[in-house]
């Protein structure tokens, strides 16, 4: 049994010089791991941050999601429906092979269509064709206006024409067919154990910085943490926002941080007469209070963002009023933070008929957000003591998300209140508007993840309109607008958005990425 | 073998003044009945009911022993990552996994006994086909267990109970046999074969008493090991419901904060874990001894 | 027994849901059910899982889209090595130990053995795994936190038992799996030299004159091997299905992770052909069980040949 004394030296931080690694060489310890090293087999952010070592995209996002040139050095709409790509000149794969559009059509044939893949690239690729018109030059067309197309593009890998195209994902497993562009080449994966690269000389952007690169998954927090401080590893990710206060005061140790594109938020049951987990204070059944706009304000109200932000996510998080952090493309410049306002809250209540409350249970998944369980539960605390005696129930997030979009009887989503993230993959307002906030659609694909089956048609006409509006000006502020509307009748309640931490061994530092993604490159010296 | 004691007493005044005559194992008896008489009586003694969330609140998280909470009292082991006392969420996890524990452990224990001792004695196709369903039980994780009985049944703690027996009564049932068969082949039970007396009372009157010994080994190995799955459990997710939290729950919890500077929450869950589970096992240790003919003194 | 899991894993949840990203709408989300052939009823599905079952085909993982028994065989050396060395471990530990504590059970060296056995199953594993890296990783700085060190060949066997590295990196997670097991080892052994030491053929053996040595090393630890053959037959098995935690919290990168990490995700075809691998071993392992028990008792083997 450890008494204070034994901890509080090490948390001093005692770092072994001697197995410390050169220079020239990285290890990472990741809080996840990668299923594949085919990048198109699974759509997941830990894959596709080790394809991003690996291979080129035709569009990079730089770490706050911006979009900057890959294989392509440029790109443009030609007409309403078609978008041209120019290719960049003079890019060999690492097995020596070149560069070319054949890569490119190949390439986006594939992506959308692995065997077996548990979340293909389609949903990116859908309505897409694209052509080559020379060796360098590229067309994407599609039927209607896309806007949004450089963004879909640039979340595909660029795979060869000679050696990728036909491979399998075992291939890719096995590094026969895992040949691309990137900065690194694979040297040797041991899938649970590690994957291994070495910099690619022939890299066609600037150096790269690492002569070896080894990813580790250390699922674990705390184990991930005493790596680092055992200097096992240069460099881990998912900081446990626990650790972080004293990580931040030992000296071996420089914390990197950065808001991501996600999102924490609360859906709320608009849709059914009576919702499964909302119960008079009787027990009893009761007509759903969720509907009634005041009482989803009044909730919004109840909720202490500063104390979650402060006390549950130790300060690094920020609190939210909107679907994506400032910055972003399409986030508005109008919305604030819900203030903590209990009497308010009150008053809103008594006004919609419920002086007492009524009884509540939230849920929650305990394996998917940071600090996703205590978020459920402190959540509760504050309607309980506000009046809505709450319940909570979280679980592991394979038994969550299907109960959670469709586990009622009737295939319908099953809860009354449920936690939930959302992070913008591509990097901009339309994607949490399209499938939080629209009218759930099947036919159309809208509102897959509409777990509160929100409905508003002055809402669903911005978004149409926005995801069709090709001049960008015009564009965002649609998709502002809609996120104005959709914010005040209380959609959902927005609590805050994750802040990734990485931390490294003193003399390194990491360039957060918005995208939560780890790359080699993105560890510089201090 | 045995050697009548030169004083008159009765069989329980010696099994009593037996088990007393260990300093180690009285300090550890005196310990279980403290725990046990805190754990019971824990709604009455503790500042904060910590399961009623009107009580607890964010803004007491994380604060160090012998910090005042915002109701008042004074939290002396500090509190933990969600403003639960710890010291009230100590007392009230405690009735939790003792519950859990030792309702698991009797049951399994009952089980494994009935099932142990009939395949050892009954012998033959039965035994075989016994054991088998024992060897299957016990190729089953019990992670996987818990996980399928709380996609069907919900998380709660019938359906740990449930679990951990499953995942327990093998053990017994196995020691049981394996001891009860080498019973079975020595010279006293053939003689009390011929004598005609009944199979039920041949096999809980002579065989059983004579497999007490590893069976209150592996008893309180299983049960320590019930208290410590069911925080295994908690640890990977999916034991106890996070809102009322179990001592395995908490140092699940606790287990973050480690490396964390905060002490107190991964330190004292486990140190009330550590003493519920060293004085059952004392205990335990002691009966043993006791009660084993051969070791008479 | 499949059956259980299969409808089971069934019941719980349905991976789809975890697996899409969360930008797919519903036509991807049925694709990608159709594609896993979850669509089906799941009786057709049961169906096709025994037919590939005969053929030794036991499906596909969801997540890795690989062979689900490839999959594990490649993991299996790794947690075979580290169950192996947590065995020799709690028998090279326990047994010793257990033995000296039952012959001279007032001693004070054996009270403390006692009372460091019942500490040592006191605690869960993943509290002590954690103890364990932050005290000989993080502060002394002695051996290396987490992971699989570098491995070799010998006799055919890839492990990494063959190298200082790999041995390095084994050291604190066996260490960690063996605890529970010394403990047990330790009491058993005790109690069966407490006993044993009390028996006839014991003392006959001692009024024969037989140096201490002889009657313990050769007549005491045949009998008391029984008991502790049969509990680490079955603690073999559990030490390899239930190093999940230990795997978990070392990294390492073998089986126990992976069914924890299949169960979790639901992977099913993954945890059925876990499950079916440990079934055959642990039918296996009893069977050595039953061998073993009945070379060192001859009695169990006469009584078998006398029906």
């Amino acid at each position: 049994m450890p008494n204070v004394k034994l901890l509080t030296p090490l948390i001093a931080g005692i770092v072994t010089a001697a197995t410390m690694a050169t220079a020239q060489d990285l290890r990472l310890g990741m809080s996840s791991e990668a299923t594949s090293l085919d990048p198109y087999f699974h759509n997941l952010g830990p894959n596709n941050a080790i394809a991003r070592n690996i291979f080129d995209n035709l569009v990079l996002q730089n770490e706050v999601q911006s979009l900057t040139p890959g294989l392509a050095v440029s790109w443009a709409p030609i007409n309403e429906t078609t978008w041209e790509f120019k290719l960049r000149e003079g890019v060999t794969f690492q097995d020596g092979s070149a560069f070319n559009a054949d890569d490119v059509v190949c390439s986006f044939k594939r992506a959308p269509d692995v065997p077996n893949s548990p979340s293909s690239f389609g949903t990116y690729l859908k309505g897409k064709t694209v052509t080559k018109v020379d060796d360098f030059t590229v067309h994407f067309t599609t039927e209607g206006p896309y806007p949004t197309m450089v963004n879909d593009i640039s979340t595909i890998a660029i795979v060869s024409n000679e050696s990728g195209c036909d491979a399998t994902t075992k291939d890719y497993n096995h590094g026969d067919a895992a040949i691309g562009t990137g900065p690194y080449s694979l040297v040797e994966y041991v899938p649970g154990d590690r994957i291994v690269m070495k910099r690619n000389d022939n890299y066609w952007g600037p150096k790269p910085r690492w002569e070896t690169v080894t990813y580790k998954p250390i699922k674990s927090g705390p184990a991930r943490v005493a790596a680092l401080l055992a200097g096992d590893v240069d460099i881990i990710s998912g900081v446990p926002t626990v650790d972080i206060a004293h990580l931040r005061e030992n000296e071996t140790i420089t914390l990197s941080q950065g808001s991501s594109n996600r999102v924490i938020y609360l859906h709320l049951d608009q849709f059914r007469e009576k919702s499964p987990f909302v119960k008079g204070n009787d027990g009893g059944e009761i007509k759903n209070p969720l509907i009634d706009q005041r009482v989803r304000l009044a909730i919004s109200k109840m909720i202490n963002r500063e104390a979650i932000v402060e006390r549950v996510m130790e300060g690094v998080a920020t609190q939210a009023g909107q679907l994506l952090p400032e910055g972003f493309f399409g986030v508005s410049s109008k919305l604030e933070v819900m203030a903590y306002d209990p009497d308010g809250a009150k008053a809103l209540l008594a006004e919609a008929g419920y002086p007492d409350g009524f009884k509540l249970t939230i849920h929650g998944p305990n394996d998917r957000y940071i600090n996703d369980a205590k978020i459920a539960e402190v959540i509760a605390q504050m309607l309980s003591a506000n009046g809505i005696t709450t319940a909570v129930d979280t679980m592991p997030r394979s038994v969550y998300f299907k109960r959670a979009s469709a586990g009622s009887p009737e295939g319908l989503p099953e809860f009354s209140l449920v936690l939930v993230g959302w992070g913008a993959g591509s990097g901009e307002a339309s994607s949490p508007l399209k499938s939080l906030i629209r009218t759930y659609d099947k036919d159309r694909g809208f509102g897959a993840s509409n777990r509160g089956r929100y409905s508003n048609p002055e809402v669903d006409a911005l978004i149409d309109k926005a995801l069709v509006t090709n001049d960008d000006a015009a564009r965002e502020a649609l998709l502002a607008k809609a996120t104005e509307v959709a914010i005040g009748d209380v959609a959902i309640i927005p609590l805050h958005y994750q802040v990734n931490t990485w931390a490294a061994r003193k003399g390194l530092k990491y360039i957060a990425r918005s995208d939560e993604y780890t790359l080699a490159d993105g560890v510089v010296p201090e | 073998m045995k050697t009548v004691s030169p004083k008159e007493e009765t069989p329980f005044g010696r099994f009593v003044s037996d088990f007393f005559a260990n300093k180690v194992a009285t300090f550890g008896f005196l310990l279980l009945i403290l725990i046990i008489v805190l754990a019971v009586l824990a709604p009455w003694i503790t500042p904060q009911n910590p399961y009623d969330l009107k009580q607890v609140t964010v803004m007491d998280s994380s604060m160090p022993p012998g910090s005042e909470a915002l109701a008042g009292y004074t939290m002396l082991i500090g509190s933990d990552g969600v403003g639960r006392d710890l010291f009230s969420g100590i007392l009230y996890g405690l009735r939790i996994s003792l519950t859990v524990g030792i309702m698991s452990g009797v049951i399994a224990m009952i089980l494994g006994i009935s099932v142990g001792l009939t395949a050892a004695y009954v012998g033959g196709r039965t035994d075989s086909l016994i054991m088998r369903l024992v060897d299957l039980q016990l190729s089953f994780p019990s992670a996987l267990i818990a996980l399928m009985l709380i996609a069907i049944l919900g998380k709660g703690v019938d359906n740990i109970i449930l679990a951990l027996v499953i995942v327990q009564w093998a053990y017994y049932a196995r020691t049981v046999r394996g001891t009860a068969i080498v019973e079975r082949g020595k010279e006293y039970v053939e003689a009390a074969a011929c004598l005609g007396l009944p199979h039920r009372r041949i096999l809980f009157r002579h065989i059983l008493p004579n497999c007490i010994a590893p069976i209150i080994v592996v008893g309180t190995v299983q049960t320590a090991h019930a208290i410590g799955l069911e925080a295994t459990l908690s640890f990977l997710g999916i034991g106890l419901p996070q809102s009322e939290p179990s001592l395995g729950v908490l140092i699940a919890n606790g287990s973050q904060y480690l490396l964390s500077g905060k002490y107190w929450i991964s330190v004292f869950p486990g140190v009330a874990l550590l003493l519920t589970v060293v004085s059952i096992n004392l205990v335990g240790d002691q009966l043993r001894d006791v009660l084993n003919p051969r070791l008479q003194k | 027994m499949s059956v259980l899991v299969f409808f089971g894993l069934n019941i719980i949840g349905d991976p789809v849901y975890m697996l899409v990203s969360p930008d797919a709408d519903q036509e991807d989300i049925d694709r990608v059910i159709r594609n896993l052939g979850l669509d089906r009823p799941i009786l057709e599905q049961y169906v096709l899982f025994v037919k590939g079952a005969l053929q030794g085909d036991l499906g596909n993982s969801f997540i890795f889209g690989e062979s689900a028994l490839g999959l594990i065989s490649r993991h299996m050396g790794a947690t075979l090595e580290l169950a192996f060395t947590a065995l020799f471990l709690a028998i090279a530990i326990g047994i010793p130990l257990g033995l000296y504590a039952g012959l001279y059970p007032n001693r004070m060296s054996s009270r403390v053995i006692m009372t460091s056995s019942i500490l040592g199953f006191s605690l869960p594993t993943f509290w002590v795994g954690l103890m364990m890296i932050l005290i000989f990783s993080v502060q002394l700085g002695w051996l290396p936190s987490t992971g699989r060190g570098d491995t070799a060949t010998f006799l055919g066997i890839t492990s990494s038992i063959f190298t200082l590295n790999g041995l390095s990196h084994l050291i604190l997670p066996a260490a960690n799996l063996a605890l529970l097991k010394v403990s047990l080892v330790i009491r058993l052994t005790r109690a069966g030299t407490r006993e044993g030491m009390q028996q006839d053929y014991i003392k006959f053996a001692r009024a024969k004159g037989l140096s201490t040595t002889r009657v313990v090393g050769v007549h005491l630890l045949k009998n008391i091997l029984i008991p502790i053959v049969t509990v680490l037959g079955l603690e073999f098995g559990s030490l390899i299905a239930f190093s999940v935690v230990t795997e978990t919290i070392f990294a390492w990168p073998g089986m126990g992770r992976l069914l924890i990490e299949s169960i979790l995700q639901l992977d099913r075809p993954v945890v059925v052909a876990y499950l079916m691998i440990i079934v055959a071993l642990f039918v296996v392992i009893n069977l050595l069980v039953d061998v073993v028990y009945s070379i060192l008792d001859p009695r169990v083997r006469l009584k078998e040949q006398g029906k």
